[in-house]
């Protein structure tokens, strides 16, 4: 406990009046203090911490903490880092998203972000609907659960995080539950310390939405189903697909190692410098048009 | 004023076309962070960047679209760099949401939008003028923006810069509204030497860690900025805020907040502004226009001034903020104002709520694809006259 009032003085914002905007008991604040224990056990300088976020719950969440702090707009939080990270590549970069933010509106750059692979962590807080505005459907809503714009059960289909992740090239990939607090804030860590584009999906309980419309008597009740409804990795490896329908497992699901985009950039800037035939590449493009201006030259024919 | 960095100035004459002399500007700015989704007719811009960069401790990327293009320039600007986005109709409606995003955050950034045919796709690889009042009022909400019009690759150097000028000293998104035909245009482009080039600086703040506040105005109303990463551990947010950047939702911080926005730029429009101005003593028609269409229109106000009309000539530079005062005050002195520009009616439409029914004004419209018949001009200044 005493690990977590230190954790809470040192990095939330002194100068913010809590409570924060979310309900009593949303999983958010877990989330925050996971993603906060996680920066304070990798020992990052606040200053040289940058929290990008989007629009939703989720994306008041850098408001609360004593790093530098950009609030985007709806799912733009991920090519607002890009931009961030690339003019100071030495800062640690989180973006911080709701499953709307990151997986609807701000999908496309999600999987480019994956791809791209630039040191960057995008932690995906899964709570399976628009909490800020009421609680419709999402791109995580199961099928057949409810939200107030699909009040007789949704009809499509969920996205699988994870899965999207790692099918877009994302070099660190991994899922947890705010249940798994502790679990949660050393997957945040490893993906942190990852070099290269990280996703941590964590799933969280919106009760007041979610939980009101899909027969969750409290945030508790939401916390057990993550409790008896989730496998880790490991454990899954054991069982068939029958005993997981219904489960979603915990864990890492992809690490792997692939040159980091601004890595490959300075290598890149440092052989078209050095290598002749690229400097005479460069020099060819600059030229170009001052040729085409030699040959109009009626000196020149 | 400090000077550019030689290292990003080409100096010496070049031949090249309106796209590369963007480029070229930007350079000799000091851009060093450039983000972009190609479109015709403006990729050549991102692809001499992506060729100079490397060269110069630039960083280029192309992102997924332009959605994120615009994102990233403002992230880029917020890490320290001067940045930068090109594009055109299509991809300039998807940065309306980011660019007010820029004007909420006061970054400052540089947008180009090489101008083809609308509305939708409309004419790819052919010019128009018609994104001019989405360059003023695409994004939502009130605020103020401004916008140069270049009519010449030599002009699209010069006027790069100085739209990086602007955006530092205002802390806005400034735009450059090029059209397809200045931007293909092939012409000679001289570039001074690096120090001959004038450089504003970023607003840094200097003061204390303890003392920054990030939006609290300095006396011209513009606030002083940092960058992430340097100990200030500021926040910032498209949110209505106050001078702590943190988020309040109310009528008094929206009427703080907004009105200071838009009162940074209105107040100071004789300043930002840049016109030419040519035989107006008195003119009984001013030919106002702006971009290629002040070239176009040259020949017919040779032709009316030979016929014996007293035709004078008012070019537009900066487009936003309009030049308010001085249409006022000339409408006043003529009888007619004459607006040739490539869409059905869009700048001339500020001119006509200036002159207030004090003149006459006559728009030369063209549904875009090619410059205007200086023929059509011609006429337009004639019936002006009478």
């Amino acid at each position: 406990m005493s690990e977590a009032i230190e954790v809470a003085r040192t990095y939330l914002r002194p100068g913010k009046k809590l409570p924060t905007v979310w309900c009593g008991g949303c999983g958010l604040g877990i989330i925050m203090s996971a993603m906060l224990r996680a920066i304070a056990a990798i020992g990052v300088d606040k200053n040289k911490v940058a929290v990008v976020s989007g629009i939703g719950c989720t994306g008041r969440m850098p408001t609360y903490v004593d790093f530098n702090t950009l609030h985007t707009t709806h799912g733009r939080g991920l090519a607002f880092a890009t931009g961030v990270k690339l003019a100071r590549p030495e800062l640690t970069v989180i973006a911080a998203m709701g499953d709307g933010d990151a997986l609807a509106i701000g999908g496309n750059h999600f999987i480019h972000a994956c791809r791209r692979n630039i040191d960057m962590t995008a932690i995906v807080a899964n709570n399976q609907i628009y909490g800020m505005t009421g609680g419709q459907y999402s791109p995580t809503t199961p099928h057949g659960k409810r939200g107030t714009t699909a009040p007789y059960g949704n009809i499509e289909y969920a996205f699988d995080t994870t899965a999207l992740a790692v099918g877009a090239g994302a070099t660190f990939v991994a899922r947890s539950s705010v249940y798994h607090a502790r679990e949660a804030g050393l997957l945040i860590e490893k993906a942190i310390r990852h070099k290269g584009f990280s996703v941590v999906e964590i799933i969280s309980n919106c009760h007041t939405s979610y939980g009101r419309m899909n027969k969750f008597a409290s945030p508790v009740a939401m916390l057990e189903w993550m409790r008896d409804n989730s496998v880790s990795i490991k454990a899954a490896e054991h069982m068939d697909a029958d005993a997981l329908e219904g489960k979603f497992t915990r864990g890492v699901m992809v690490e792997s190692d692939k040159p980091e985009f601004i890595q490959s950039y300075d290598e890149m800037a440092e052989r078209v410098a050095t290598d002749p035939a690229a400097v005479a590449n460069v020099k060819k493009v600059i030229q170009s048009y001052d040729a085409m201006a030699d040959r109009l030259k009626p000196e020149n024919g | 004023m400090i000077t550019a960095d030689p290292k990003g100035v080409l100096t010496g004459s070049h031949y090249l076309d309106g796209d590369h002399a963007v480029a070229e500007g930007a350079l000799a700015a000091g851009c060093r962070f450039f983000a972009g989704y190609p479109i015709t007719p403006s990729t050549e811009v991102a692809e001499r960047i992506s060729a100079r960069f490397p060269l110069v401790g630039g960083l280029f990327v192309q992102m997924e679209d332009e959605l994120a293009s615009m994102a990233a320039i403002l992230g880029g600007a917020w890490g320290g760099a001067k940045s930068m986005s090109v594009t055109s109709g299509p991809g300039f409606s998807l940065m309306m949401e980011n660019l007010g995003l820029g004007v909420m955050m006061e970054v400052p950034t540089v947008l180009v939008n090489v101008q083809r045919g609308g509305p939708s796709t409309g004419l790819p690889t052919l010019p128009a003028q018609a994104d001019m009042m989405q360059a003023r009022w695409g994004s939502h909400g009130d605020y103020e923006i401004i916008a140069l019009s270049p009519s010449s690759p030599q002009e699209c150097f010069d006027y790069t810069i100085t739209c990086f000028n602007l955006s530092e000293k205002y802390r806005v998104p400034v735009l450059l509204m090029m059209d397809e035909c200045v931007g293909h245009m092939t012409e000679k482009i001289v570039i001074p030497k690096a120090e001959e080039i004038e450089i504003e600086p970023r607003k840094w703040f200097k003061g204390s860690t303890e003392d920054y506040l990030p939006y609290k105005p300095d006396d011209d109303m513009v606030p002083w900025m940092v960058k992430v990463g340097d100990g200030f551990r500021f926040h910032t947010t498209g949110l209505t805020h106050d001078e702590r950047g943190y988020p309040v939702m109310s009528a008094e911080c929206q009427k703080d907040n907004v009105g200071r926005l838009v009162d940074k730029i209105r107040s100071r429009v004789d300043e930002i502004v840049i016109l030419e101005e040519e035989e107006m003593e008195g003119a009984d028609v001013v030919v106002v226009s702006y971009g290629i269409s002040s070239r176009v229109a040259i020949p017919a106000v040779e032709r009316a001034r030979a016929d014996g009309m007293k035709v004078g000539s008012l070019r537009l530079v900066t487009v936003w903020p309009f030049p308010e005062n001085r249409i006022r005050e000339l409408a006043g002195q003529v009888k007619a104002f004459v607006v040739p520009e490539i869409n059905l009616g869009q700048i001339c439409l500020e001119v006509e709520r200036c002159a207030a029914g004090r003149a006459e004004t006559i728009l030369v419209p063209h549904a875009g694809g090619w410059v205007h018949d200086d023929e059509d001009i011609y006429q337009a200044i004639r019936g002006g006259a009478k």
